[in-house]
């Protein structure tokens, strides 16, 4: 090898969809890598750019060759049958005379020579292209007559490839490479002649291009939160904005500008969702933590008069959009959310669960229900019930028709506007809430009452006409309502029956993968479902918490091992109880197998003999059937009054017994009767351990 | 000929014929039919599908029954103009191309703030979709720019580029007015409120309040039953207009108010059938002609 050279690949296009820029860059960077890796070629440090107009790569230290290989294939023996042979042939694509004889075995050896890198690139560039994953990709111009044509995210407009200094030649969909770039749109139109990756970045920055994603983030970030403080205020962060921005700009300028004061009066949240999905702007706070009447925008230029047509115009689009919204939040006000609500009858919820307003109807009555139950303490009836039936009204709203992120909190808005009581306007506003995993949880009596029964009536109703999800479809949102219900009944520890059947299974999977998230075992949450009828939340939870810690320690770890063990015995002699054991050998008992009622007083009569025959019992046996004595109604009654610990402290008292039974006792005594009464043993010692739990489905 | 884009409608208007025309577009006037946007004008619907070279440019308004504010929303029009270009297949500089078209009309790229944002375009009742952008100027969605890849459910090829400008929002722009009446028209004193002000007060009330709807609900009837007449007969482009009227004729029911949420996606669903078997007979028709004169296209 004599040789390293630094290598830049731009892939220049109409404009790349700002959001789709991070994966670009990292699909770049994984397709190079595979491409390299199959030619045999190991690249230093990479680094991968995106602009809207292109996507760049630089590779340090790549090899002017890669290295010469030699493969050998060790093939028949050279006396082997002439098929055996052929078949060899075909398969390394040799002739006999080319094989190697050694030793009378027969070798194909390959000798692949070195290849120039720059071919490799030559080939890699157009390989990569075609390979590309976007999110959505399209044809474009007179290459797209047929199907077949190359797709990119937009037209694909040029290509420089360059090793060292020179140029890699290739051509893909009519684009050939070349050493030329285009500078800023506006500030540069004409073409740029690029060195190679030492001087890239350098003459794009002259040229008004900084092709440094993190670079536009950072003067983003900075300078907009300059303007705002040299206008006195401050900005309200949002580094979704900031690399929005960087996606939509190749030389951004942050620009302040100031709107009309009056629209202050509309809802802060409007005005700043107004100005962030619609336009992309920032928005600002005064000293007090108030939302201001300034906006920022990101140029793409240096204006020729500082920007002040830049800011007037996007002042004037900001001000119709706010007008707008003025109007939407003047106009709903004039119509109380009671009669608001009265149009829900109009939108069908699920063709067959019937409208919104249907819903709504069961969501009041369900919600009513908590309150009156004492489900959800301090929560009055009445006007849970009212929360609920006014919690939908906003969504024919005109605000939240427009905005329709906004449902929930434009309701609270109107709800305090039409003066209806705080708790009823906050239990509208935050009903939908938890939403994601950051989300609040509702802790509020009439929220809490209102956003469980939206969530229960969601469940209980899609799962009855067989509308659950699948695989990654989830079109009604199930796992998150069934997360946010877990969320709300666990945070204000509601007692409650969450469901059945179905609906219970998927409460159980939904409870796994929030609780793996929280460091608790799935394994734990199975083995107190396969208990079944478990369809208390909390309960659950506390006993799944009080298992977690007993298994960690060493009587539990001990008690799992014996607790397996005596499992696994009963599993191998497929124990089926004493009176099986007594049917199954019924010559021994004839009257068992007889099926007759009269005779029945005359088995039962003889099986209790059985059972109740004093069979010789070792120490061991005795001590363990004496310690379940007084550990089964222990944890039986922990159980009944929840107390887990309790529960599990009964069972450590069986540890002892149980490790001291394997050690001395022979379960399987030729006397049949010592035996069975010792399989009954372990029977009950499973039996108890299953008050708690079923430690067969523990892992480990 | 002394045109003044930045102080006259029109000439704003002319000044892009003029720029289009010399790209080599075929200059068209607008379909005399009602149409809710103009892509629904057969010069790009129809002439989207298929091989031939395509270059033209035109005016279409645009009738959005559901938009009119009876004259008193300085931004909102029940119609309004819409600027078309179709261009087929897309030419490399496209971009190039309408960024010349703006300064053309007196937008300076370096005053101004112009933005290629993300947009991508679908037309379900037109069975049809394209990636491209919405174009920003100081932060005004100025225009709609789109390479479209299906038209009528069948692949374009090649691809065509569409441009839609929105006329009124532009000349707002340009001329610094705030309100879409206050446009100077012809810089001869006629505003745009002269020529439409009433017409919007008319057009709402009948759209919103008067427009008869039993005879309106027979119309869209009739327009269907007339498109699968023509269909049947061989006769797609005929066909094509009344899918264009049923479309119209369903935006004004729902501007009055008498098509729930649930009819709603079947109407669209009557109108999408209309659009695409009136393209799919044009396919038909065509495609032989085509596939013998453009070697290696196929439908």
């Amino acid at each position: 090898m004599d040789g390293v050279s630094d290598f830049l690949l731009e892939l220049r296009s109409e404009e790349i969809p700002a959001r789709m820029q991070a994966g670009a860059r990292a699909e770049l960077e994984k397709l190079f890598r595979q491409q390299m890796q199959a030619a045999g070629v190991t690249p230093g440090a990479i680094t991968v750019w995106s602009t809207p107009r292109r996507l760049a790569l630089i590779a340090c230290d790549l090899p002017d060759a890669t290295e010469a290989v030699r493969e050998e294939t060790k093939g028949p023996r050279a006396s082997a049958p002439p098929q055996a042979l052929e078949g060899f042939l075909r398969k390394t694509g040799l002739t006999r005379e080319q094989l190697e004889d050694r030793d009378g075995v027969l070798f194909a050896v390959i000798e692949k020579p070195g290849r120039a890198v720059k071919a490799v690139l030559a080939e890699a560039v157009p390989a990569i292209i075609r390979a590309f994953s976007w999110p959505k990709s399209m044809r474009w111009g007179a290459a797209s007559q047929s199907t077949e044509s190359p797709r990119w995210v937009r037209p694909l407009s040029g290509i420089v490839a360059i090793l060292g200094e020179e140029l890699v030649e290739c051509e893909v969909a009519g684009v050939p490479s070349g050493y030329a770039t285009v500078g800023h749109r506006f500030h540069h139109p004409g073409a740029i002649t690029i060195g190679g990756a030492h001087d890239y970045t350098a003459k794009l920055r002259a040229c008004h291009v900084l092709v440094d994603h993190a670079e536009r983030e950072a003067l983003i970030r900075d300078g907009a939160a300059r303007v705002a403080a040299e206008a006195g205020l401050v900005l309200v962060a949002d580094e979704g904005l900031v690399v929005e921005n960087a996606g939509l700009t190749e030389w951004p300028v942050p620009l302040l500008g100031r709107f009309d004061s009056a629209f202050l009066q509309v809802p802060p949240e409007v005005i700043q969702l107004t100005a962030r999905v619609n336009q992309k702007y920032f928005v600002c706070q005064d000293a007090a933590g108030k939302l201001a009447d300034a906006f920022v925008c990101t140029a793409n230029i240096e204006a020729s008069d500082g920007g002040a047509a830049i800011v007037d115009g996007n002042r004037k689009v900001l001000a119709a959009r706010l007008s707008d919204a003025r109007f939407f939040w003047d106009q709903d006000r004039k119509v109380p959310l009671a009669q608001q609500a009265d149009k829900l009858g109009r939108i069908t919820f699920h063709e067959k669960l019937g409208t919104v307003a249907d819903k709504v109807e069961r969501v009041a009555k369900l919600a009513r229900w908590l309150a009156e139950e004492g489900i959800v303490p301090g929560a009055d009836p009445s006007l849970a019930e009212q929360a609920a039936r006014l919690a939908k009204a906003d969504l024919v709203t005109e605000m939240v028709g427009e905005f329709p992120e906004l449902q929930g909190l434009m309701g609270g808005y109107y709800a305090r506007a039409e003066g209806l009581p705080d708790a009823v306007a906050d239990a509208i506003r935050d009903h939908y809430k938890p939403v994601g995993q950051a989300d609040e949880v509702p802790a509020a009596p009439l929220t809490i009452a209102v956003a469980l029964a939206d969530k229960l009536d969601t469940l209980r109703s899609f799962f009855a006409i067989d509308e659950k999800p699948t695989g990654s479809k989830d079109p009604f949102a199930l796992r998150r309502a069934a997360l946010g219900a877990i969320r709300i009944v666990q945070a204000n520890a509601l007692r409650l029956s969450i469901g059945e059947g179905d609906l219970l299974a998927f409460f159980a999977d939904r409870l796994k993968v929030q609780q793996r998230e929280a460091g608790v075992r799935h394994d734990l949450i199975d083995a107190v479902f396969a208990l079944g009828g478990e369809d208390d939340i909390v309960r659950l939870l506390n006993r799944v918490e009080a298992l977690q810690s007993f298994i960690g320690t060493e009587d539990g770890a001990n008690l799992l091992a014996g607790y397996k063990r005596a499992a696994n015995i009963l599993k191998k002699e497929d124990w089926q109880g004493v009176d099986a054991e007594i049917a199954q050998t019924g010559e021994e008992d004839p009257l068992a197998m007889v099926d007759d009622p009269d005779l029945k007083a005359v088995v039962d009569a003889r099986m209790a003999e059985r059972r109740t025959t004093a069979v010789d019992r070792e120490p061991a046996e005795a001590a363990l059937a004496e310690a379940l004595d007084a550990a089964e109604p222990e944890a039986e009654q922990a159980v009944a009054a929840e107390d887990f610990a309790a529960a599990m402290a009964a069972l450590a008292t069986l540890r002892a017994p149980i490790d001291r039974f394997f050690d001395e006792v022979t379960v399987n005594d030729p006397d049949r009767n010592k035996r069975s009464a010792r399989l009954e043993l372990l029977a009950r010692f499973r039996a108890a351990v299953h008050n708690v739990a079923d430690f067969g489905r523990i892992e480990g | 000929m002394n045109r003044n884009p930045q102080a006259s409608f029109q000439d704003m208007i002319l000044a892009l014929h003029d720029y289009w025309a010399a790209q080599g577009c075929v200059i068209l006037q607008p379909y005399d039919m009602r149409m809710g946007a103009g892509t629904f004008h057969p010069a790009t619907t129809l002439r989207a599908l298929g091989p031939e070279p395509w270059n033209a440019a035109f005016v279409q308004p645009s009738r959005r029954p559901t938009d009119g504010r009876y004259g008193e929303n300085p931004n909102r029009l029940q119609h309004y103009y819409q600027y078309q270009v179709i261009m087929k297949p897309s030419p490399p500089d496209l971009q190039e191309l309408y960024l010349r078209s703006l300064e053309v009309i007196g937008i300076d790229p370096l005053k101004h703030d112009i933005r290629f944002v993300e947009d991508d375009w679908e037309s379900p009742t037109l069975g049809a979709w394209g990636l491209g952008w919405e174009v920003w100027c100081d932060g005004m969605e100025v225009t709609q720019f789109t390479y479209f890849q299906q038209m009528g459910g069948f692949d374009c090829k090649p691809v065509a580029g569409e441009l839609t400008y929105g006329l009124e929002r532009l000349a707002m722009y340009i001329q610094g007015v705030d309100n879409v009446y206050d446009l100077n028209f012809n810089d001869r004193g006629v505003s745009y409120g002269d020529v439409f002000l009433e017409n919007e007060r008319q057009m709402s009330k009948w759209n919103f309040e008067v427009a008869n709807t039993d005879a309106l609900f027979d119309l869209f009837g009739k327009a269907e039953a007339e498109c699968r007449n023509a269909l049947d007969a061989g006769v797609p482009i005929a066909a094509y207009e009344q899918a264009v009227e049923a479309s119209h004729i369903f935006n004004l029911l729902q501007a009055r108010g008498v098509i729930s949420v649930q009819e709603r996606a079947s109407y669209m669903a009557r109108v999408r059938d209309l659009a695409r078997g009136s393209c799919e007979k044009h396919m038909e028709r065509e495609a032989p002609r085509w596939a013998a004169e453009y070697e290696g296209w196929t439908a």
